[in-house]
């Protein structure tokens, strides 16, 4: 068995590659608690091509899974109250019927999951829990849909994958556990990836891996990815553009190089400024974002960043600023009204060094 | 059967030994012992008019009130009947009630225990409602009441246990389910398009499996004690048939002359129901593996 798919009906042909495959728009997305209604995504819109790769980075409670659950359809019905639009390869996700996703979810879009301990099902075999999808999805028969799984299984790097497919999850280390769960994800050939913290759970060592084998299977299939992350130095180097969230909205946003070069939203700049990174001498203290992300059931008026804000005057705290394209390039969005000044580039030389 | 084989196989409790070589740990010589005598007792129940034994209900008054002689190897009733076929022909009665009464309890109250557990909401408050309700009825008064009114064939007695036993299941397997429908993998498998009975069927079910077969062989056991009790009130299938509680019951009255009546079909049912019960224990163990390990 060679490294390479067995089935080739989904990959995009070249007319497919083009336009756009991921639209949202306004995108509001709010759970009921006990405590009052929590606004975990509060107006984000986004694009995304085909075959592009985006990153969406913020810290935790940020909304950045709720979004990348919300692009799924992935949310508790009876619970989440959803307004918006969020248009996938034509389909619009917001409202509909688990009946139409499920022609979506594994096909054409899949998500990888933050904990590999707890994503995989711990009493099946890794084959059946690839092969579940093929069968569903395509018109594979068990011998055709084992290959498939084994050769998958080779091309997420997992070695000798004929015996690995015998498996039981807890019988591999946590990083092959991720590859299996790239390898269930990329089964269909889907046309987007959602990433969601897919690195989390492992060694810093294993992380880098994981992320390249990502990259490199997104190149070789065309397959857009959302990458979401709370590390800045994750997507530096393996996304096209950089969606930046805090308190459930997008406060800035451009394409990956020039936000390294040129980033305006002071939360930006505190999230690079808290990443660890090598060439710092031993025992350097980590610059932590003082306070806490704000309450998403009671939002502060004005700026949501700016009680943590250094650069913060008296109209961030009371009228909240919109997202508006940046002077220099209307690609470039951000919500401030006292951006940094241009040229900030933060302490991007040293960023190729972290994982 | 062979699946769950395979897994207690494959899934046994690991052990290393000095060389750090991992053996598998087995399920112990009991184990295969009270196997073997479950499935003794199964098959002679089952193969009973083959075996050549004497009519169950054939009275001889020339051997009254025998204890165990070649002739007949556990010896006579009052009535001069064999008690080694009765015995037999009597484990068919509790096996019947105990295996029927429990399927039926673990059809429906296994399938409403897992969908109420994995959909939630309305549906999950509604049967565990019921589920309360129907537990709140002290089981043998009604089980009882209603053979008393119904009748006392065997089939009867197996259905009215077998919904008796419902909301015990439904209990125990919602319960199990619970803990397993939100985990992530159910996310997952959803994400990868799988449908709602999909995710039952081939997701849950199989996390569930052990617990819902130990707790089978544990309800075996109790229903047959009830049946054995309703025999004993003389509620269960009606004389000359045999079963475990009837002889028990009949042999009352013997007891100081002939104490082999009551001794063999109270032996039979002791070690079945042991046997039951530490059957269902071992395999919850060896297969419960993914919990322990580590």
């Amino acid at each position: 068995m060679s490294g390479e798919l067995v089935v080739d009906e989904g990959f995009p042909t070249e007319e497919e590659t083009q336009g756009l495959l991921l639209k949202v728009t306004d995108l509001k997305t709010s759970f009921a608690t006990p405590r009052g209604r929590v606004r975990a995504v509060d107006g984000v819109s986004l694009e995304l091509g085909r075959g592009e790769t985006l990153g969406i980075v913020g810290e935790s409670g940020s909304g950045k899974t709720v979004l990348s659950r919300s692009i799924m359809g992935l949310l508790p019905r009876r619970t989440t109250t959803q307004s918006g639009s969020i248009v996938f390869d034509g389909t619009e996700i917001v409202g509909a019927e688990d009946k139409t996703l499920r022609t979506l979810w594994g096909a054409k879009i899949a998500m990888v999951f933050q904990d590999p301990m707890t994503s995989l099902n711990p009493v099946v075999r890794i084959e059946r829990q690839i092969t579940e999808s093929l069968r569903l999805h395509t018109s594979m028969d068990k011998a055709e849909a084992k290959a498939t799984a084994i050769s998958l299984l080779g091309q997420v790097g997992i070695p000798s994958p004929t015996e690995r497919v015998r498996n039981y999850p807890h019988q591999l280390s946590g990083g092959m556990r991720q590859r299996v769960t790239i390898a269930i994800a990329l089964a269909c050939s889907p046309r987007l990836l959602l990433a969601d913290e897919p690195t989390t759970g492992l060694d810093v060592t294993v992380q880098a891996q994981i992320l390249d084998l990502l990259s490199s299977l997104q190149q070789e299939r065309h397959m857009a990815v959302i990458l979401v992350t709370h590390d800045l130095g994750v997507v530096a180097t393996r996304t096209d553009k950089i969606a930046v969230m805090y308190a459930g909205r997008i406060v800035e946003t451009t394409t990956t190089r020039r936000l390294f070069a040129d980033m305006a939203m002071p939360y930006t700049k505190a999230l690079l400024n808290s990443t660890p990174r090598i060439s710092d001498p031993s025992h350097t203290r980590l610059t932590a974002i003082d306070g806490r992300p704000p309450d998403l059931i009671n939002p502060p008026p004005g700026c949501a960043f700016a009680p943590r804000c250094e650069s913060a005057t008296d109209q961030c705290r009371t009228e909240a600023p919109p997202l508006r394209p940046a002077p220099s390039d209307p690609t470039h969005l951000f919500a401030c009204w006292n951006p940094l000044p241009g040229g900030t580039a933060g302490r991007v030389t040293t960023l190729e060094e972290s994982p | 059967m062979s699946d769950i084989a395979a897994t207690v196989a494959s899934a046994a409790p690991e052990a290393a030994d000095d060389d750090g070589i991992v053996k598998k740990k087995k399920v112990g010589v009991f184990f295969w012992i009270f196997t073997g005598w479950v499935a003794l007792v199964v098959l002679a129940s089952i193969l009973a008019p083959l075996l050549g034994l004497q009519d169950p209900n054939n009275a001889n008054f020339d051997a009254i009130n025998q204890g165990p002689t070649t002739a007949h190897l556990l010896g006579t009733d009052d009535l001069g009947r064999d008690i080694l076929s009765r015995v037999i022909y009597g484990a068919r009665v509790s096996l019947i009630v105990g295996f029927g009464a429990m399927s039926i309890g673990m059809i429906f109250g296994g399938t409403l225990g897992m969908v109420a557990a994995y959909r939630r909401g309305a549906v999950d408050s509604f049967v565990s409602a019921v589920s309360y309700v129907m537990l709140a009825f002290p089981a043998l008064v009604a089980v009882i009441a209603i053979v008393a009114f119904w009748g006392h064939d065997i089939w009867k007695i197996t259905i009215i246990v077998g919904i008796a036993s419902i909301p015990l299941v439904y209990r125990v397997v919602r319960a199990a389910t619970l803990s397993y429908a939100t985990r992530e993998f159910v996310t997952a498998a959803k994400s990868q398009g799988a449908t709602d009975i999909r995710i039952l069927t081939r997701e849950l079910l199989p996390n569930v499996l052990p617990a819902i077969i130990s707790f089978f062989l544990i309800g075996v056991a109790s229903v047959i004690i009830l049946e054995g009790a309703l025999a004993f009130l003389g509620l269960s299938v009606q004389p000359p048939t045999a079963s475990w509680g009837n002889m028990i019951s009949e042999s009352r009255t013997y007891l100081s002359q002939n104490p082999w009546l009551a001794l063999f079909p109270s032996l039979a049912m002791f070690l079945f129901l042991i046997a039951l019960n530490l059957i269902g224990d071992s395999l919850r163990q060896v297969l419960d593996v993914q919990d322990s390990k580590l």
